[in-house]
């Protein structure tokens, strides 16, 4: 499905600010695999999901999304393929156009856009009907501008574009780290519930050890731009928050975030 | 007192009330103009400068062409096809050479100084004659010249309107608000910045058309601040169109107040050179009055919070304090005795 062949990317090369965010990745997604990403800051994590999605273009290696190579297109040909949800909820949506007119935006993914009206009834009422499953009265606002929506309500609609035209691979870059915490667990509910319904091959970056364990079928833990534990299947059904906080501590690059901490302590 | 009151005896309103069918024309034909800049400013939040260049293309195109003996209409419609082109080589100079959309503008305007005065034959203007050519529109009927500003204003309105509600006008606006959910619904953000500026300048290349056939000349320098002309318009226009209708204030309804804005800007200006003010002066009267009103919205975000405030509030609520008791700050802030302090804890309990 998905498959990262020595994936490497350094920003600002040959500066005092050189980074090496991904070092050699190698990972292979099979069909309906639901994978959380965890990792310090500065691990990698959201710099993997957006090699995939390609903000840019990559140093080294190949990325093949159902065995096409797609490492030469730039991220508006890759969304033929891959839906997005973003950490920062105004990112998703277009806050001065309508519900409808996002949603219709996010049907036409990957499609050639002419001179069809941008919405038509049909479509209205199927928006109507596929937005009650967010249980957030939205079906009862589709001509309401985006912007005049709370984040958790604009994420959730972020969600359901993303994956309206059904993607080869979803991405999940944090997108309920900017929520409150009553609000990300109704934004995950949802999530788990899309993904569910469609068998969504999945890579969800989250910061909350609790989340990654408790969601998807596999995970993968970053660490200085290497993928350093890979666990699926009854194993990873095993694990423990403190199993996670041991191996971090065997990185010993001492990155654990606070927010990581805070998700631990929980 | 003997010159004011000469002054005013001078003014004739009849002479004001023949003045403004005129002005109502002209104002029609920058009306069109500023729906041009309304798809740049407003749709792709693009500040486009070449509209200064591309309205004296228009101008220039139309009459040299109506000259050589081509058909006025069809002169018009290769006069837009200029401006697209003109609004293309901005685009281009912007997605693809990476150069600030400002500064691509301000490029294409500048190299569409000597593009013009090359159509134009290398002179300043062109005259031509609405006796000799059955030109579009004239100064010379005013009433008429009225009904075709107002025809193809409802055209270019209705063609608007029908094309930003398709599938690609649809990506054009998304492109302008939010260029990474764009881009992640599979929009060429590019492709939809370089068409929004062709038709811009297309529309603002047809207005110079219709301009020049209006004055019966084309002029190099016609378009010359075209850019905050159309800003006025539309500012005035959205301004007016948020007043009188509100929420109800669709996508043509702004088109429309964008025309409005624009009849309005030059009955003001019609006004201006009544009162005989000189007309250079219009010039600062419109940066003054664009400048004001793109500042009401900061100003009104300031009005509710502002270091400036805050810094305000906090000095009055310690003046306050003083007046209320000068010596607070001799007086002990914990006291020892036991009974104040009984007080405060239920004066606490009491608070919960």
């Amino acid at each position: 499905m998905l498959e990262l062949k020595n994936v490497s990317k350094t920003f600002n090369p040959g500066t005092i600010n050189e980074k090496k965010a991904l070092l050699n990745i190698n990972l292979r997604l099979n069909e309906g695999d639901f994978v959380t990403v965890i990792g310090g800051n500065g691990a990698g994590k959201s710099t993997m999901l957006n090699a995939i999605a390609g903000v840019w273009p990559v140093d080294n290696g190949s990325i093949l999304i159902d065995g096409k190579d797609v490492t030469g297109l730039p991220d508006f040909k890759r969304a033929a393929y891959v839906g997005r949800v973003f950490q920062d909820p105004m990112t998703g949506t277009a806050a001065t156009m309508q519900i409808d007119e996002n949603l219709a935006l996010a049907a036409r993914r990957g499609l050639s856009r002419g001179l069809r009206w941008a919405v038509t009834q049909a479509e209205r009422d199927e928006y109507r009907e596929k937005l009650k499953i967010l249980n957030l009265g939205l079906e009862e606002r589709l001509t309401v501008k985006v912007g005049l929506l709370s984040g958790g309500q604009r994420q959730a609609l972020t969600l359901l574009m993303a994956t309206l035209q059904k993607p080869r691979l979803l991405l999940l870059d944090e997108h309920t780290a900017a929520l409150d915490p009553k609000t990300a667990e109704k934004v995950l509910e949802a999530t788990t519930t899309v993904v569910e319904k469609d068998h969504l091959t999945t890579l969800m970056v989250t910061h909350n050890m609790k989340d990654a364990i408790r969601h998807g079928n596999r995970l993968v833990m970053m660490s200085g731009g290497r993928i350093i534990y890979d666990v699926s299947g009854e194993e990873k059904k095993n694990l423990h928050v403190s199993d996670l906080l041991r191996k971090f501590e065997e990185t010993g690059d001492g990155e654990l975030s606070d927010r990581m901490i805070l998700s631990a302590a929980e | 007192m003997g010159a004011v009151a000469s002054y005013f005896a001078s003014l004739s309103l009849p002479g004001l009330f023949a003045r403004i069918p005129a002005g109502v024309a002209q104002g029609l034909v920058w009306g069109l103009m500023a729906l041009g800049v309304y798809i740049t400013f407003r749709l792709l939040d693009i500040a486009d400068l070449s509209v200064d260049g591309t309205f004296s293309t228009g101008s220039a195109v139309v009459v040299m062409l109506i000259l050589s003996g081509v058909n006025p209409w069809a002169a018009t419609l290769i006069a837009m096809a200029a401006g697209l082109v003109a609004g293309t080589v901005t685009g281009l100079l912007h997605t693809k050479l990476g150069i600030p959309a400002i500064l691509s503008g301000i490029l294409t305007q500048y190299a569409l100084y000597s593009i013009n005065l090359a159509i134009m034959g290398f002179k300043a203007n062109q005259a031509v004659s609405v006796d000799k050519y059955a030109l579009i529109i004239s100064s010379r009927t005013i009433p008429k010249a009225i009904l075709t500003g107002v025809l193809f204003s409802a055209a270019i309105i209705a063609l608007l309107y029908w094309f930003f509600g398709t599938e690609l006008g649809s990506s054009i606006r998304a492109t302008g608000c939010n260029q990474q959910m764009a881009k992640a619904q599979g929009i060429n953000i590019n492709s939809m910045k370089v068409l929004g500026l062709a038709i811009s300048n297309g529309l603002v290349a047809m207005a110079g058309a219709l301009s020049a056939q209006y004055s019966g000349f084309a002029d190099v320098n016609s378009g010359r601040g075209a850019i905050v002309i159309g800003l006025a318009a539309v500012i005035i226009g959205e301004v007016i169109g948020e007043a009188l209708l509100g929420k109800h204030l669709n996508f043509a309804g702004r088109l429309a107040f964008v025309v409005i804005g624009g009849i309005l800007y030059y009955i003001v200006y019609t006004v201006v050179l009544w009162l005989k003010l000189d007309s250079n002066l219009m010039k600062l009267f419109t940066a003054v009055i664009v400048a004001i009103f793109l500042a009401v919205p900061y100003l009104r975000g300031q009005s509710k919070s502002s270091f400036r405030r805050a810094g305000k509030d906090a000095a009055a609520s310690a003046v306050e304090a003083y007046d209320r008791d000068p010596y607070a700050w001799d007086k002990p802030q914990n006291t020892d005795n036991a009974q104040s302090a009984g007080e405060t804890d239920a004066a606490d309990k009491g608070v919960k």
